[in-house]
């Protein structure tokens, strides 16, 4: 594997899950429990989508087959994306969704974090500009995560069920392999592994008060980051994402 | 035809509107970063406020037009992402329009100062989002009246 094409895998990680989280969040438009919370998500989502067209933007220019951001993200199918499983899960009750949310954007910030020190100065500009939106993202879902944690019983029942589903999705964010190896030795980015100590104490702590109990087992579901097996719901939310641009393509307005 | 001084370019553009917040320019919000001319070239370069702000394109769409009724043909527009934009760069003129207008200025405390209807301190925030990506929905608890508060980034 060129550095290359290690580079665009590792823009695809990157953009791919903004896109794809950026996508699920949006389902919530018109639907969220309470107005401000719609309007929360919209804006979430919405920051996911522009960073998406940051990442893919970078990867279209690195993969160098005047692809743009627009046609990575709609002209692909499902075994080209490389979003971890996480992001791709449906969104399940609001109390799942603040939490993949919440365990998402922890990891998103310690990643983005380290970026700013990219050797690549177009990832850390970047990072900068994104870092500064996810900080606002983490506030939200961490405080979120804590209110309904330790709210009613019925608020605390549900986010501890959607903390043991979404738990052995966590695992695939600090998995390692060639393509990582090879942006740690190009200094671009950071070995994902490097970042469970960081993420452990900080999701443990807002857990922690929030009253849920983290799950023992450490087992890791894979296959997305490097589009192995992604689930079955991916392929379903292409369907309705892409539609347009396979219905008619080329569709501008 | 004589060249347009980039002087004369910034005064252009401090009569561009911000197209969600109308009572201020795009020059204000601080998100034109630089003006140059590049031979008979007029370069402008803009950075956006959040990543996915659907406003960016509209705005430059408005500069391109702006400068093209001042007769300015050759316009190359630039997006720069680095420094990325941080809302000390409001200029003092638009925080004070901001408040006019009832939106609150960004703090560094990270709340806003008072209510901008009636300048009570007694205010909570209701969300961290409001109607657009740059600002959070408060409410007074004096006048109770709700406002949105331009946030700090």
């Amino acid at each position: 594997m060129t550095r290359d094409e290690a580079f665009l895998q590792f823009l695809l990680r990157m953009g791919d899950n903004t896109l794809i989280l950026g996508h699920r969040v949006s389902e919530w438009c018109g639907h969220a429990p309470v107005l401000e919370e719609d309007i929360a998500l919209a804006n979430t989502a919405l920051d996911l989508i522009g960073q998406t067209q940051m990442w893919l933007g970078l990867a279209g220019e690195v993969q160098g087959e005047g692809k743009s951001a627009d046609d990575l993200a709609f002209l692909r199918d499902v075994w080209d994306f490389r979003n971890v499983l996480l992001v791709e899960v449906p969104n399940g009750d609001f109390g799942r969704t603040l939490m993949r949310q919440f365990l998402f954007d922890a990891w998103h910030s310690i990643m983005l974090g380290r970026l700013l020190k990219s050797s690549d100065e177009r990832v850390a500009a970047i990072a900068e500009k994104a870092s500064k939106e996810v900080a606002y993202h983490l506030e939200r879902s961490g405080d979120t995560v804590v209110g309904l944690g330790d709210g009613t019983e019925e608020s605390h029942k549900r986010m501890q069920e959607a903390l043991d589903y979404l738990w052995p999705y966590v695992g695939e964010m600090f998995a390692s392999d060639e393509v990582d190896a090879e942006m740690v030795a190009a200094g671009i980015a950071p070995d994902p592994t490097g970042l469970r100590e960081e993420y452990d104490a900080l999701v443990g702590k807002v857990l922690g008060e929030a009253t849920l109990t983290i799950p023992d087992s450490r087992f890791a579901h894979k296959g997305g980051r490097d589009g192995r097996m992604h689930t079955e719901h991916l392929g379903h939310l292409l369907t309705e994402m892409q539609w347009l641009q396979r219905a008619y393509p080329g569709a501008t307005w | 035809m004589t060249r347009a001084t980039v002087e004369q370019v910034w005064e252009w553009l401090d009569a561009v509107p911000d197209p969600e917040i109308p009572v201020i320019s795009v020059v204000d919000l601080g998100i034109v970063r630089d003006v140059a001319w590049e031979g008979d070239t007029l370069t402008v370069a803009v950075t956006p406020t959040y990543s996915g702000c659907p406003a960016t394109s509209v705005i430059s769409m408005d500069i391109e037009t702006a400068l093209r009724d001042h007769g300015i043909d050759k316009i190359k527009l630039e997006t720069r992402i680095s420094p990325a934009w941080t809302t000390d760069w409001l200029s003092e003129k638009g925080r004070a329009k901001l408040e006019e207008y009832g939106i609150a200025p960004p703090q560094p405390a990270g709340g806003p100062e008072r209510c901008p209807h009636c300048g009570s301190t007694a205010v909570e925030k209701v969300s961290q989002f409001g109607s657009t990506p740059c600002k959070a929905h408060w409410r007074c608890t004096d006048c109770l009246e709700p406002f949105d508060y331009f946030k700090c980034i």
